[in-house]
């Protein structure tokens, strides 16, 4: 499993990073943790002529929460994101979703950036981020562009991002109140089978203030569930409405026969795994 | 794509190799550097037995380019006990019957040492948790998680010295 030949470059910024990105053009990649990055090259699925490090730019390893601002550094890690008691307070569905990635030793390497940049849609990041209805910065030579996790992502692999542009940071509002995520894998450090981000608010008179619910690995890209989510918002969080709301989310779903079983069963899983997600998040509002 | 001198700070020691930079961090320790301890299982980021610890992350050396990690501190399995004397870890495995082939025990050891280093209390559920990505195709991992335990408690009298 070698891959192919390629030219390795550290730059030291952000700046740096993007200019060698123009000048290198198609060619060239850039490299965050790797972890899914070179699978894909041994594969030859992938053969950059260039590889561009970003582990050097100390700027893009971050955590800041101030207020109900949170900002994270793209290439801060999964294991970073795990220990982070200031993110566990202003965010604690990250934590509880980064453990359900992969092993110990593939999350001391993956990064946040290089999870949502992928387009991979067996990612777990992305839904969690349209969840939480994150944005994206990118950077380019064109300087700084702001996209919507919930507008990022067109197909499998493709997203929102020029091939010249960089991921620097991932941006939400911290949410208080109920959160879950859900997700059936056939073992640890595997892909989901189906998985569910969800966060409910509850208000004193137990009505249901805020929801929003995402799918992982059941389509081609992730899937922000508009109408599940106003549903739950509107009609507050019970038995009857709960099934509706998976009802409608199950209407959304393109799930494709592969390895982890065929379409029928993936459709039964979801449905389970979004009723036992949205049950818990409630639980928990 | 030429040759680059790659330097690591292996167990202590710093140590160069001429690499392209498609080379893995497995293939360089192994090949060039004649470190051995650390395996190759599957070459595909699944079995763990090419862990090796780097700037205090426990990291699959198989996927990893020995470029990117420059410079970095790394301990492997040799780096830890020697024949002559075992660390706690080794002489744990040895008497609680953590392995059988040994193949996956150098990766197995090498995370166990991380795991303590950062939980030096594990349940053995955050063994079970903590060692998931490393496979063991012989013990069926009763022994390994008990190894584990029983070296945490070794580690934890106030006489050792790891
Ligand atoms: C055994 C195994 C199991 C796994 N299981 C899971 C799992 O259950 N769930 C899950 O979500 N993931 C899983 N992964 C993938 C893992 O989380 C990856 O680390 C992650 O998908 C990519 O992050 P990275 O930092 O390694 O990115 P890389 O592999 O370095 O990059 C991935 C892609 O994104 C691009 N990229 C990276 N960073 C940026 C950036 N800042 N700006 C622009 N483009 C960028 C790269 O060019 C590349 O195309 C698994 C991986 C392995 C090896
Ligand atoms: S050889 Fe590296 S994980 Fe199997
Ligand atoms: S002892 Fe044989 S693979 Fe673990």
């Amino acid at each position: 499993m070698i891959t192919g030949n390629f030219e390795y470059h550290q730059p030291g910024s952000v700046p740096e990073a993007v200019a060698l990105l123009s000048d290198l053009g198609d060619e060239a990649r850039v490299i965050a943790g790797g972890h899914s990055l070179i699978p894909t090259m041994k594969l030859r699925l992938a053969m950059p002529e260039h590889l561009i490090d970003l582990q050097g730019i100390s700027e893009l390893k971050n955590i800041a929460v101030s207020g109900s601002d949170v900002r994270i550094g793209a290439m801060t890690t999964q294991a970073e994101l795990i220990t982070s008691e200031q993110l566990l307070k202003a965010a604690p569905i990250i934590r509880e979703t980064a453990l359900q990635i992969a092993d110990p030793q593939v999350r001391y390497m993956g990064t946040i950036g290089g999870n949502v940049a992928n387009g991979d849609p067996g990612n777990d990041m992305p839904a969690l981020m349209q969840c939480l209805d994150a944005t994206f910065v990118l950077q380019g030579p064109d300087g700084e562009r702001l996209v919507q996790a919930r507008e990022f992502y067109e197909a499998a692999y493709f997203t929102a991002r020029d091939d010249l542009e960089i991921l620097t940071e991932v941006r939400f509002s911290a949410c208080a109140g109920g959160f879950s995520y859900g997700k059936q894998k056939r073992k640890i450090g595997d892909y989901a089978t189906a998985a569910a981000a969800v966060l409910l608010t509850k208000s004193a008179d137990g009505s249901c203030t805020h929801a929003s619910v995402a799918l992982t690995n059941l389509a081609d890209t992730p899937l922000y569930c508009a109408d599940a989510s106003a549903l739950l918002q509107s009609k507050g969080v019970n038995d009857a409405s709960i099934a509706e709301a998976v009802e409608s989310a199950m209407e959304q779903i393109e799930p494709v026969d592969d390895n982890r079983g065929p379409a029928e069963f993936k459709r039964h899983a979801a449905a389970i795994i979004l009723t036992r997600t949205i049950q818990e998040a409630w639980s928990r509002a | 794509m030429s040759k680059q001198t790659i330097t690591l700070n292996v167990n202590g020691e710093s140590l160069s190799a001429e690499a392209e930079p498609r080379e893995l961090l497995i293939h360089v320790l192994r090949e060039q550097l004649k470190i051995t301890g650390p395996h190759i299982g599957c070459e595909t980021s699944h079995c763990g037995a090419c862990t090796v610890e780097m700037d205090g992350m426990s990291v699959k050396s198989c996927t990893m380019f020995a470029i990117q990690a420059q410079g970095k501190e790394i301990t492997t399995i040799e780096g830890l006990g020697t024949p002559d004397k075992l660390h706690v870890l080794q002489e744990s495995f040895k008497e609680h019957h953590g392995l059988q082939c040994g193949f996956c025990t150098p990766g197995m050891i090498t995370r166990a040492h991380r795991l303590l280093e950062e939980n030096p209390n594990p349940t053995e559920e955050d063994v079970r948790f903590g060692i998931a990505g490393n496979l063991c195709r012989c013990t069926g991992y009763q022994n390994i998680v008990k190894a584990v335990l029983a070296a945490a408690d070794e580690l934890n009298q106030p006489e050792s010295v790891a």
